[in-house]
């Protein structure tokens, strides 16, 4: 994409190119349509060439296991049992949901290592990525990883390269009951709207959009059957938002801190300018013990010839 | 036998002070471009920003090590003692260089230890919190909020820290002789009567350094 497409980059403190006017864009994922037959996984593998090792069955059809730097989107499977005593297999196609208010993209020290899009998505550029792992930090999400192999940060790119020319995400592409779709953020909530209403006509009354307030909204979001209760979907976050511990480090306390810093140099430097420095007189002679000063009577004392003894009154 | 300079730190001492003070501006120049995008520029001075990253913790490591040796060898003499609550109450006449009122001190002034417990606190603090946040090796054994407190706390003590040694600094540029005597060792006489008498009277045994706690002040 153009440089100018660039809408927010990490550890940058002026603005960035943002003149021109672009769509924002969005994938929904209807969670109630999805099948779990991870052709999404496979299609994100194949299109970003990813190899993930084949890992170990941990009594759930999540394979991997987890996220990883060579895992950038994975189906988590929950096994829900409902009021009425049914279950309900959940799955959810978990991966980076590109908020608005990226907290990876705030805990960045780097510059330029993450940016965001004018279309909303938001990039990790390991050319740029130091491995510190800040964004894990910040996200509310869990999704970044650190790659063991070269120390970069990974995540989902919401196929940013074929959606800068025009295609669809590779896994949108490929999702054969249609749960995944993209478009214009507008669109997309439209169709979400559409699908709620179909939902709610069938019983599912707490049907709702999962595009939280708390980052701004995303430009991944989720059709849910119970959107009251998105934890039930392998812990998705009810209100996701940039813990205030990242927001206190990254926010005000950085330029406060710098300016303290300056204002102590500063403060230093005007004592010596107007105290000076503290000197030692080497000719005080320093052994002197105090019991050799003489002691002398400051009084002012009346002297009269006249009387016996010569004084006006008695010396000390 | 009266104009013979006074050691005040001998060879080790000043060896590892200058040692944990290189290993420090190291870890705060790493760290500061770490800190803040204005200065992510310092970054350069270690090879750019991954090798910063990787080594800003090892720094930090050896820094806190050495830095304990320092507390093992001066600990003791930075004990609070009865004169320094006066002292630092007159800690405004101290600034303005005036000695009229300012009862003697020990090797240290409050001051000093002030920055001497300061520093150890600190040290301990960015230890635990960097273990926490070190992704290569520690990372994975602790839970996100530990992780974004550890963060916070790691930044915090950091900057009471480079805080307490922009202080240390400059009392140093301050209070000339302080810094050639952790230069080369020396003391002039006078200067440790003027700045440490009680610990002056110490070293020379003029007297007992006990009966004198208070005369002065």
């Amino acid at each position: 994409m153009a440089s100018q497409d660039i809408i927010a980059r990490s550890a940058t403190t002026t603005a960035p190119p943002s003149i021109r006017q672009q769509e924002e864009v969005a994938k929904l994922i209807d969670t109630t349509k999805c099948i779990g037959c991870k052709a999404c996984q496979v299609a994100c593998s194949e299109w970003n060439e990813l190899r993930d090792e084949v890992g170990h069955s941990y009594g759930t059809y999540d394979n991997p296991h987890d996220l990883g730097a060579e895992t950038w989107t994975l189906m988590r499977f929950t096994e829900h049992e409902n009021a009425d005593g049914n279950l309900e297999w959940l799955i959810r196609k978990d991966g980076c949901m590109h908020c608005a208010d990226p907290g990876c993209l705030k805990a960045c020290p780097s510059p330029g290592a993450i940016i965001k899009h004018a279309n909303g998505i938001v990039d990790f550029n390991q050319d740029h990525c130091i491995g510190c792992g800040y964004c894990i930090t910040g996200c509310p999400f869990n999704i970044p990883r650190i790659s063991q192999k070269d120390h970069k940060a990974y995540k989902c790119t919401l196929c940013s390269d074929r959606v800068a020319v025009g295609l669809e995400p590779a896994c949108v592409k490929t999702c054969p009951t249609g749960a995944i779709v993209f478009g214009s953020k507008e669109d997309m909530k439209e169709h979400a709207a559409e699908r709620i209403v179909d939902l709610k006509s069938r019983g599912f009354d707490n049907a709702g959009l999962y595009d939280p307030d708390g980052v701004g909204g995303t430009h991944v979001m989720y059709v849910l059957h119970h959107a009251d209760q998105p934890k039930l979907y392998a812990g998705l976050p009810d209100q996701p938002v940039i813990s205030p511990l990242v927001g206190l480090w990254k926010g005000i306390s950085k330029p406060l801190a710098l300016l303290a810093m300056g204002a102590a140099v500063l403060a230093g430097f005007f004592h010596y300018v107007r105290i000076g420095p503290n000197r030692v007189e080497e000719d005080e002679h320093p052994s002197a013990p105090d019991t050799s000063v003489h002691v002398v009577d400051p009084a002012v004392h009346v002297y009269d010839p006249h009387k016996p003894g010569g004084q006006g009154e008695e010396r000390p | 036998m009266k104009d013979k300079p006074i050691l005040r730190y001998n060879a080790n001492e000043r060896t590892n002070h200058w040692l944990v003070a290189i290993l420090f501006i190291m870890a705060a120049l790493s760290g500061l471009a770490l800190f803040h995008p204005a200065l992510f520029w310092l970054s350069h001075l270690f090879g750019g920003g991954p090798w910063t990253r990787i080594l800003h913790p090892f720094i930090g490591v050896l820094m806190f090590v050495f830095f304990l040796f320092l507390v093992l060898r001066f600990w003791r003499a930075n004990f609070f003692i009865a004169n320094d609550r006066l002292w630092l109450r007159r800690i405004d006449r101290v600034m303005r260089n005036e000695e009229e009122g300012v009862p003697p001190i020990g090797k240290y002034n409050p001051g000093q230890k002030l920055l001497f417990w300061t520093l150890l606190l600190c040290m301990l603090v960015l230890l635990l919190s960097g273990v926490v946040i070190w992704r290569a090796w520690f990372s994975q054994y602790f839970g996100i909020g530990s992780i974004r407190l550890a963060t916070l706390l790691h930044a915090l003590a950091a900057f009471v820290l480079v805080l307490s040694i922009i202080i240390h600094i400059y009392a140093g540029v301050w209070i000339k002789g302080s810094v050639s005597a952790m230069l080369h060792g020396w003391v002039s006489r006078a200067w440790a009567k003027k700045h440490h008498e009680l610990w002056y009277r110490e070293v020379t045994r003029e007297d007992p350094p006990d009966s004198q706690i208070g005369k002065k002040g």
